[in-house]
C-alpha cells in the first residue's frame, strides 16, 4: 500500500485562544503568561499569537457577557450589521474572524487552538471538527504518542465531533482538560494543558521543517447525541447523575446501568440500545444548555500520510 | 419562598441557595419544600417547627454566587439597621427581608438555630462552622466531620447564621459551583436530617451529657502570590498542598507553585491545618488557604427547659 504522503502547506502562523470561556482558568493564565513572554510558545520559522478572545468575560471571571462565544460564529453572526447594538460575544466573533481568518484568505492563519476547562473528568481531550483533516488526525496523533512516551498524567483522549455539526472552517483544534471547577486554577491541569500544547507546537515544528509523518491510526471518539437531565412540567431538575456514571467519562455505558439518580433516591437507568461511551458528564456549563452527558462511539480513522508541499 | 408551620420548643430555619451557585442546598431546600407540601395537603402530622429558605433566588435564577454584593456578608448589625437608599445592592435589601424572617437578630423572637447550607471547591468533605456562641453537641456518628470555629463576637457577625439565636454553616466540598454531585447532596441531605432529628430529640426533652469535641479555629488566611501592577495571581496551590485540606502544614512544606515552575514555601513557624484551599470564591477576597490550630473544646450538658 504505497501511495505518496498529502501535501499541506507550511504551518506559518499559529494563534493559541484563551478566556473563550472568562472562567476556564487554565487557558485564560497561559495565554497571559505568553503574552508577557512568549519565548515557550516560540518555534523556529512559525509565528505564534497567544490571544484573550472574550477579555470582558475574562474580567468578570464568568463564562460570557451575552452569549456563549463558543456558539457565535454562525454565518449569519460573522455577516451580520449593527455594530455596537449586537451582542458583546457576536461583536468579539466578527472581529476574531478578521483578525485569525477567514479561510482561504491569504491572511489567514493556519493553525488554532481553543483552550477550554471543564467540570467534567475528561482528562485531555482534543476536539476536532472534521474526521477527514489529515493533518490534525496527524498532529493528535503525535501529541498522543509523545505523552505516553513522556508518562504525562493524562492520557490524550481524542474526540471527533459528528460531521454534521461544523461550526467553523478553519484548522480549528479544542484542547478541553479537566476535571476542573470553573473560576479555579489546578496546578495539575494547568500543567497537563501546557505540556500538551508543547507536544503540538512540536508537530508543527517538525512538520514545517519538511519531516514525513507515515500513515497512522487514530482511536476517536464520535460524538452521537445529548442525554438532557430528566425534568419536571416546569422544566426543573429531578435527578443527579447517578455515582455509578459521575467521573467515568470515556468508560462503557451499557444499557441497563445506573445513569441518574433522583432527589428522592430512585436510580433510572441508561435505556439506549447498545453499549456508548459517555463524556462531558456533568459540566457545570451545560445544564442550561439542557445536557448532563453526551454519548459517543469509539472509531478508528486512518490518516494518510503527510509532509510539507 | 418558605414556610413557618409552628412555634414549639426550639425552631429551625434551613437555608439553601445562600450563595446562588452552590447548588446542594438549593435543590435540598427545594426537594424539603416539596415534601412539606405534600405533608401539610396529606395529613395533619405533628407539625415540626422547621422554617425552609431560598435565601438569595435572583442569584440562584442566574446560577451565581451573588447578583451585586455577597449575601453571606451583609447581616452586622450596621447593614441591617443601618440607612438604606432605593439603589441599595440587592443583597443589602434581602438580607433585611431574611433578618425580619428569621430575627431580628439579637432579639427574643429570633429563630432558635439556623442552619446555612454551602458548597465549596476545596476538598473538605462535611464541616460545620461555628462561633463561639453556639458550639452544641450533634450526633453523626456515621459521617465523618470537623467542626470550623471563626472567633468573631455576634456584634461583628456578617453571616446569615448569625441571624439565629444559635446558627452554623454546613460546608461541604468539593463541588464545583454551578454542579449537582450526588455524593455530595445526598452527604448534606443526612446532615440535615441528622440536625433535625438531634432537634427533635432536643425538644422531646433528652438530655445530652457534656463531652469534648476537636475543633479547628482559624488563625490567618494567606493569599496567593500577585503582581504588583495587575494584581493578577502568580502562582497556583501547588501540587502537594491542592486536595490536603485539614492534612498538618509544617513550617517549610511546599505552598505554592509560580507559573515558572519555582515552589514558594510556607514560612510561618508553628504546623497549622490548611483548609478552604483554593476555594474558587475566595480569589476575590484574597484567601488561598486558610489555617487553622486544632483544639479540643469541652461541652456542658444541655437539655430543653420549659419555663413555668
Amino acid at each position: 500500500n504505497f501511495s505518496p504522503p498529502a501535501r499541506f502547506d507550511e504551518a506559518r502562523r499559529v494563534a493559541i485562544f484563551g478566556g473563550t470561556h472568562g472562567n476556564e482558568m487554565s487557558g485564560v493564565t497561559l495565554v497571559n503568561l505568553w503574552v508577557k513572554n512568549g519565548s515557550e510558545i516560540q518555534r523556529k520559522m512559525v509565528d505564534t499569537k497567544p490571544f484573550i478572545t472574550n477579555p470582558r468575560a475574562v474580567e468578570k471571571c464568568t463564562r460570557y457577557v451575552d452569549t456563549d462565544l463558543n456558539r457565535a460564529f454562525t454565518p449569519e453572526n460573522l455577516s451580520a450589521l449593527g455594530e455596537g447594538d449586537l451582542p458583546y460575544e457576536v461583536q468579539r466573533a466578527q472581529e476574531i474572524n478578521r483578525i485569525f481568518g477567514p479561510k482561504g484568505s491569504p491572511e489567514a492563519y493556519d493553525v488554532i487552538f481553543d483552550l477550554h476547562n471543564t467540570t467534567s473528568n475528561m482528562g485531555c481531550t482534543l476536539i476536532l471538527e472534521s474526521s477527514k483533516d489529515y493533518f490534525n488526525l496527524q498532529m493528535m496523533n503525535y501529541i498522543k504518542v509523545t505523552a505516553l512516551r513522556s508518562n504525562t498524567e493524562y492520557y490524550p483522549r481524542f474526540s471527533c465531533k459528528s460531521v454534521n455539526i461544523v461550526l467553523c472552517d478553519w484548522f480549528i483544534a479544542g484542547l478541553e482538560v479537566g476535571p476542573q471547577p470553573q473560576g479555579v486554577l489546578r496546578s495539575n491541569i494547568f500543567e497537563a494543558m501546557r505540556v500538551i500544547l508543547k507536544h503540538a507546537l512540536d508537530f508543527i515544528e517538525l512538520f514545517n521543517e519538511g519531516v514525513e509523518f507515515p500513515t497512522c491510526t487514530v482511536e476517536v471518539f464520535r460524538v452521537l447525541e445529548r442525554i438532557d437531565y430528566p425534568r419536571d412540567a416546569n422544566g426543573n431538575i429531578i435527578a443527579m447523575v447517578h455515582p455509578n456514571l459521575q467521573d467515568g467519562d470515556w468508560e462503557p455505558l451499557n444499557p441497563g446501568d445506573p445513569m441518574f439518580l433522583t432527589f428522592d433516591g430512585k436510580t433510572l437507568h441508561y435505556q439506549g440500545s447498545g453499549t456508548i461511551y459517555p463524556t462531558f458528564i456533568n459540566e457545570a456549563a451545560y445544564y442550561e444548555k439542557q445536557q448532563a452527558f453526551v454519548t459517543t462511539r469509539r472509531e478508528t480513522l486512518v490518516a494518510s500520510a503527510i509532509r510539507k508541499a | 419562598t418558605s414556610s413557618r408551620i409552628c412555634e414549639r420548643g426550639a425552631d429551625v430555619a434551613v437555608c439553601g441557595g445562600t450563595h446562588g451557585n452552590e447548588l446542594s442546598g438549593v435543590y435540598l431546600v427545594r426537594e424539603l419544600l416539596k415534601a412539606k407540601d405534600i405533608v401539610m395537603e396529606e395529613e395533619r402530622e405533628e407539625p415540626a417547627s422547621v422554617l425552609m429558605v431560598l435565601a438569595n433566588p435572583r442569584a440562584m435564577q442566574q446560577c451565581r454566587r451573588y447578583v451585586d454584593t455577597d449575601l453571606n456578608r451583609c447581616f452586622t448589625h450596621a447593614t441591617l439597621n443601618g440607612p438604606i437608599s432605593d439603589s441599595a445592592p440587592y443583597e443589602m435589601t434581602r438580607s433585611r427581608e431574611l433578618n425580619a424572617m428569621l430575627g431580628p437578630k439579637g432579639s427574643p423572637g429570633a429563630v432558635d438555630l439556623v442552619c446555612d447550607l454551602h458548597n465549596t471547591t476545596a476538598n473538605m468533605g462535611l464541616c460545620l462552622i461555628l462561633s463561639l456562641a453556639c458550639l452544641f453537641q450533634r450526633q453523626m456518628p456515621d459521617v465523618p466531620m470537623r467542626f470550623i470555629h471563626f472567633d468573631v463576637s455576634s456584634k461583628e457577625s456578617y453571616s446569615l447564621d448569625s441571624v439565629g439565636k444559635h446558627g452554623f454553616a454546613m460546608e461541604i466540598g468539593p463541588q464545583p459551583h454551578g454542579v449537582v454531585r450526588s455524593n455530595i447532596y445526598t452527604a448534606m441531605k443526612d446532615g440535615v436530617q441528622h440536625m433535625l432529628d438531634w432537634v427533635r430529640l432536643f425538644n422531646s426533652g433528652t438530655i445530652f451529657e457534656a463531652g469534648f469535641v476537636d475543633v479547628f479555629t482559624i488563625v490567618k488566611n494567606i493569599d496567593y502570590p500577585r503582581d504588583s501592577e495587575t494584581h493578577n495571581i502568580t502562582a497556583t496551590i501547588h501540587p502537594q498542598l491542592q486536595d490536603r485540606d485539614f492534612l498538618l502544614l509544617h513550617p517549610d512544606d511546599a505552598l505554592f507553585q509560580t507559573f515558572s515552575g519555582e515552589t514558594l514555601r510556607y514560612k510561618g513557624n508553628e504546623p497549622l491545618y490548611p483548609f478552604f484551599v483554593n476555594e474558587c470564591a475566595y480569589y476575590e477576597k484574597g484567601i488561598a488557604l486558610s489555617l487553622a490550630r486544632k483544639n479540643t473544646v469541652a461541652y456542658h450538658n444541655m437539655a430543653f427547659k420549659v419555663h413555668s
